[in-house]
């Protein structure tokens, strides 16, 4: 993997833009599921604690590692799973249904 | 084949953009959740291909025991606690950031490459902090640690001195790349510490800004592991968590009126519930019953609630909407005013109050209902009273002072449910009890609502 830092800050940058764009347009009454999702997406951590847990390097990149799945895939799937459970309850207005 | 997990990697985290982008309106925000969903297993699923991974007991166990985890506790968390349970999970996450900077480090053989070293001494750095201050958060939350904010001399100094500290061991360590161990695991003790001093003096009603901040945080460590790493999917994530978390902090810190450093190094509430009225002398209120309630709305052709945080600490919400579904079911035009603050967590109230089946076309941000409290015959505030405190807008000398409030006092009849007189967390007194036309309805905010009902219904 040859990623220079200048490739790495460059996406760093345009993400932050794109993130900014994105949230700036979601309404107050969703920000607790905006918190929780986004809570679920920086779980992403996860892909680099599965390489650390089975790449079986030493014992204790592994034991480190294997914890970090463990961490991470509890902010993935209690994130998501929580969120899904906010977002299920939002309904309109009886008959206003389209 | 890195071409191919790349190019997997890029569309996990289109994605997430997209995902988040779905967030925008109420009808396609879970679509969009789930959409990320997608995006998170893609990338997962694609990992497990790469050829470093020779073992995968260990990555079966530590996936297993954390879907448990996460599987249950998004099971039984009620949506009172939530703010608690995304601190939680937020500090798991940037926890594992810090784990992975360290097994990384245990990996390598040779020296690493400097700029990648940094952002891994980094992503230790922040990710440790993020796990420690979201553990004492949720300790406060949950009720574990007293929530009051703890104060001491020269606490900054010592915070600072930490970070500085903090500093001068990365530097060290850069200059040892080989044997950095000790230095590393200084900085980890040394950020344990830093996480837990910088979050144990918030408190309060300044708890949402240190939740969005804490989840900024977690995307930040996420990015800079991707630095360490190379792996544009981890920053990009990283990137876009981070600006969601300064992008609440900050509403959060307008919606009071204060800065980010002020709300972090400021203390506000630590006299909490100690204060009584400022002024002592003795100003008239004029105690009403359920009965006297109800004669009022029953003329009335529209009323706004304001529910508060007191509202989902009396468990009140699910009362609440059926009163509200009577009023509804009698012509009246009901809507619920929520102010940005309202809840212990940005957007808060808006979940308990969808738990309740209250529609969401029903609940109005601030700025958007303002302007109608002046046509409305009874504004109803149950559990808040600094975002109705009109101290706000007059008292230069008040904490609250410039804080964006609801203009309740500009309604025809202002009734408030509040167990006593006292001051809300500013430890401000609230010169609309004293009003002519404020009903104080003294009580529990369930039971009095409770009451209400049974009178409607007679």
């Amino acid at each position: 993997m040859g990623v220079s830092l200048v490739t790495s800050l460059t996406i760093f940058m345009l993400a932050i833009f794109v993130g900014f764009e994105v949230i700036t347009k979601v309404p107050p009454l969703l920000h607790t599921p905006l918190m929780s999702g986004a809570n679920a997406i920086s779980g992403i951590t996860l892909v680099g604690s599965l390489i650390s847990a089975g790449a079986g390097m030493t014992v204790i990149s592994t034991v480190l590692g294997t914890v970090a799945v463990a961490f991470a895939t509890i902010n993935v799937v209690g994130g998501f799973l929580v969120t899904d459970r906010m977002l299920e309850m939002f309904k309109q207005e009886k008959g206003k249904k389209k | 084949m890195e071409t191919i997990t790349n190019l997997v990697y890029l569309v996990a985290a289109i994605f997430f953009i997209l995902g988040l982008k779905l967030l925008s309106s109420p009808k396609t925000a879970r679509r969009g959740n789930q959409l990320a969903m997608i995006g998170m297993l893609l990338a997962i699923v694609m990992t497990l291909f790469d050829k470093q991974i020779i073992n995968f007991t260990y990555i079966i166990i530590g996936l297993i025991v954390g879907a448990a985890i996460g599987l249950y506790s998004a099971k039984v968390v009620k949506m009172t606690q939530m703010p608690q349970m995304v601190a939680l999970f937020n500090g798991f996450g940037g926890g594992a950031s810090a784990l992975v900077a360290l097994s990384e480090y245990s990996r390598m053989t040779g020296a690493p490459r400097l700029d990648t070293f940094i952002a891994l001494i980094l992503g230790l750095f922040v990710g440790t902090v993020t796990f420690f201050g979201s553990l004492v958060a949720y300790a406060k939350l949950q009720g574990i640690m007293r929530g009051a904010p703890i104060v001491y001399k020269m606490q900054q100094a010592l915070n600072a001195l930490l970070l500085l500290a903090i500093i001068v061991l990365g530097v060290l360590a850069v200059l040892n790349p080989l044997h950095a161990w000790w230095f590393l695991l200084i900085i980890v003790m040394l950020s344990t510490l830093l996480g837990v001093l910088s979050v144990i003096p918030i408190g309060g009603a300044d708890m949402p800004v240190i939740i969005s901040l804490l989840n900024s945080y977690s995307g930040i460590a996420a990015a800079f592991t991707g630095f360490a790493l190379q792996n544009s999917v981890l920053i990009i994530s990283g990137a876009l968590v981070g600006a969601s978390g300064i992008i609440l902090s900050d509403i959060m810190c307008k919606a009071m009126n204060r800065s980010l450093l002020n709300v972090l190094f400021g203390a506000v509430g630590s006299e909490e519930g100690s204060g009584g009225p400022a002024g002592t002398e003795q100003k008239r209120v004029t105690r009403f019953t359920a009965e006297d309630g109800a004669v009022i709305l029953e003329r009335a052709q529209s009323v706004i609630f304001v529910p508060g945080y007191g509202l989902a600490v009396a468990q009140a919400q699910h009362v609440l909407a059926e009163f509200a579904q009577i009023l509804i079911d009698r012509g009246k035009k009901v809507r619920f005013a929520i102010h940005p603050v309202a809840g212990r967590m940005p957007g808060h109230m808006n979940v308990l109050l969808a738990e309740a089946n209250v529609p969401y076309d029903l609940l109005f941000e601030m700025d958007n209902i303002n302007d109608d409290f002046r046509n409305t015959d009874v504004a109803m505030v149950i559990g808040a009273n600094d975002v109705t405190n009109p101290v706000a807008r007059t008292k230069k000398d008040s904490p609250l002072y410039g804080m964006p409030i609801l203009n309740v006092d500009q309604a025809g009849t202002v009734m408030i449910i509040k167990r006593s007189l006292s001051p809300g967390f500013a430890g401000e007194d609230n010169p609309l009890f004293y009003e002519d036309k404020t009903m104080m309805l003294f009580g529990d905010a369930k039971k009095m609502l409770t009451e209400l009902v049974r009178v409607m219904k007679e």
